[in-house]
């Protein structure tokens, strides 16, 4: 970003345009990979989609990630659907792009300062990306315990909606 | 005629100067610079007269003598003189009392500038009640009545809600402080020049307003200070020359304060014209966005509201990506990320707004610049970027697949 916005107001404007990056704006406007492989019913019962759902409403952020994976175990297909800021949205949008052609290892491997520096986020939205990594994490973890793999890391085993810590508590 | 952008919608956090008050304040600058202080000589003498003038203008707009304007720096100074000052004036104990020096009464959605002097207070030995107002925001007579005590000294409310834009019952407060022997302020800020206002008819002791709310200069406030029924008395915070009949000293602020009365005079004439005007346009633009979208509220009163303002909150969309969506839009967020700390706006989580719609949440505030096109263009574009988002929102999946959102245990730490 060629101008800091100050510290907790991402929007500074910018003639009439608010200063996130060129990259964030074209994935809020252009999202890549909307969408879901079915209803959370019907999703559930297809064995090859593995699905992430992070954030709450309270926090104003939720993330919904799903992976369409094929029998060598590479992700195909990635969809998503999110609740939150712009910053929230272009973070989701490109880490489908990124999963797509990647195994569930490589996909797991996705950090969220890779995110961050990709998009071109403030400290103020770093949040964001924390919360797409966990919603990869959890999407494979749910992939690989409907297919009976590796029980995936306990955290994600049990839970059907992940969070990371609400900043709305934290201040 | 096409529209010009950006479009400004939000005149509760500023107006723009009206070129009228522009004109009259110009010569005040240059040629007319003199002190209002400066009794010997004609360049103090002009200002003072003028200083004058803008006092009769002031008082008129409210129904009060001009005797009883004190000119400040805007709301927040003259909020705090009236509180800070009648509580000291008015204490039950002496200063050095560590408590039952009296008892305030304000409300949970005032205004930052009423609840910090109060809070101050309370650390420095004295009560307060902070009334909770009902789910529609409007904070009536019943509601004071409940909260007070025998000593009870000071009663806080404004008039109309600069978030929601809801209208308290002041005029019935004030009466029921009479009764009662109370000092009454009100902080009317978002409702002078844009309402029809008498001091007297409406019960008020204390009055604060601002002139850059009403198409007048930033800097400039006024505070009213009731002179006779009863005669209300005040400590000055701020000492020096004694000016303001030493209620404030420190110089006058000439071309501010000019452009403070050619304000409320402008007011005096538009007043009716704009609030019609407004009206009309803020029910076409609830209408038309309430008609166009499903799961969209209107906080607050539906009716007892201020007609130039209206809060809605947009289901399963988050409101800092709505305002992405609408950058052509100047209008203000209840969400979170539009300030510097994280949390949903206190006014609405006061009225019980869950955080979530909270999240969701647009102030529009009409003004007297505001056109039909301006508003026709808001609603296409409001429209349209709710339903850009609701395509990428999983809630509003989850809504439509009759999931109950609430009942979902969203795993928070």
């Amino acid at each position: 970003m060629n101008r800091k916005p100050r510290e907790g107001f991402p929007w500074v404007l910018k003639g009439t345009h608010m200063a996130y990056s060129d990259k964030v704006i074209r994935h809020y406007e252009q999202p890549s990979n909307v969408g879901s492989f079915g209803t959370t019913s019907e999703v559930k019962k297809k064995k090859d989609i593995g699905v992430g759902i992070v954030g709450a409403p309270e926090c104003g952020d939720v993330m919904q990630l799903q992976i369409k994976v094929n029998e060598k175990g590479v992700i195909e297909d990635a969809k998503f659907k999110t609740f939150g800021c712009g910053s929230a949205i272009a973070c989701s949008s490109l880490a489908t792009e990124w999963l797509k052609g990647k195994t569930l290892d490589e996909g797991v491997a996705i950090k969220n300062t890779e995110l961050v520096q990709e998009l071109s986020l403030p400290p103020v939205k770093i949040h964001c990306s924390v919360l797409a990594e966990d919603a990869i994490r959890a999407a494979v973890s749910d992939y690989k315990k409907k297919n009976g793999l590796e029980a995936g890391d306990d955290d994600h085993q049990h839970a059907k909606v992940e969070a990371i810590p609400c900043k709305t508590n934290a201040n | 005629m096409p529209v010009k952008l950006p479009i400004y919608l939000d005149h509760n956090a500023t107006t723009p100067v009206d070129p009228r008050v522009l004109e009259a304040m110009l010569p005040y600058f240059t040629t007319k610079f003199g002190n209002a202080a400066s009794r010997n000589h004609s360049f103090g003498w002009e200002a003072e007269a003028a200083v004058d003038k803008a006092r009769e203008q002031a008082a008129a707009l409210i129904n009060a003598s001009p005797k009883e304007i004190i000119w400040t720096s805007g709301s927040t100074e003259s909020n705090n003189l009236a509180i800070k000052g009648a509580a000291a004036m008015y204490e039950k104990a002496p200063r050095t009392a560590e408590s039952g020096r009296g008892h305030i009464i304000t409300c949970t959605i005032e205004h930052k500038a009423v609840l910090d002097p109060v809070k101050r207070l309370m650390r420095e030995g004295y009560d307060a009640t902070f009334i909770d107002p009902p789910k529609d925001g409007v904070v009536r007579r019943e509601h004071i009545e409940a909260a007070l005590r025998p000593d009870t000294i000071l009663v806080s409310i404004m008039w109309a809600n600069n978030e929601i834009g809801t209208i308290n019952e002041v005029p019935e407060i004030g009466a029921l402080c009479h009764e009662r022997d109370i000092i009454f302020h009100t902080d009317a800020t978002q409702w002078v020049g844009k309402m029809p206002t008498n001091v007297e008819t409406d019960n008020i002791d204390l009055l604060s307003w601002s002139g850059h709310k009403i198409y007048g200069p930033k800097g400039v406030g006024a505070l009213y200070v009731r002179r006779r029924k009863p005669r209300v008395r005040l400590v000055a915070q701020q000492d020096g020359g004694g000016h303001e009949r030493g209620f404030r000293s420190g110089t006058l602020n000439v071309p501010g304060i000019v452009g403070f009365g050619a304000a409320c005079e402008c007011c005096m004439t538009d007043m009716d014209k704009d609030r019609e005007r407004l009206l009309a346009l803020r029910q076409h633009l609830e209408e038309s966005i309430s008609s166009q979208l499903d799961v969209v509220q209107i906080n607050g009163h539906p009716t007892r509201r201020l007609p130039h303002t209206t809060n809605i909150s947009f289901g399963f969309v988050e409101g800092e990506s709505l305002m992405m969506g609408i950058k052509e839009i100047a209008v203000s967020s209840g969400s979170a990320c539009t300030s510097a700390s994280l949390e949903p706006s206190y006014v609405l989580k006061g009225l019980g707004v869950g955080d979530e719609l909270a999240h969701s949440s647009l102030r529009f505030g009409l003004g007297r610049i505001t056109t039909r096109e301006e508003i026709d263009y808001t609603i296409e574009h409001v429209v349209k970027a709710v339903n850009h988002l609701r395509d990428m929102s999983p809630l509003y999946d989850m809504h439509k697949e009759g999931i109950d959102i609430s009942k979902i245990e969203w795993a928070q730490h």
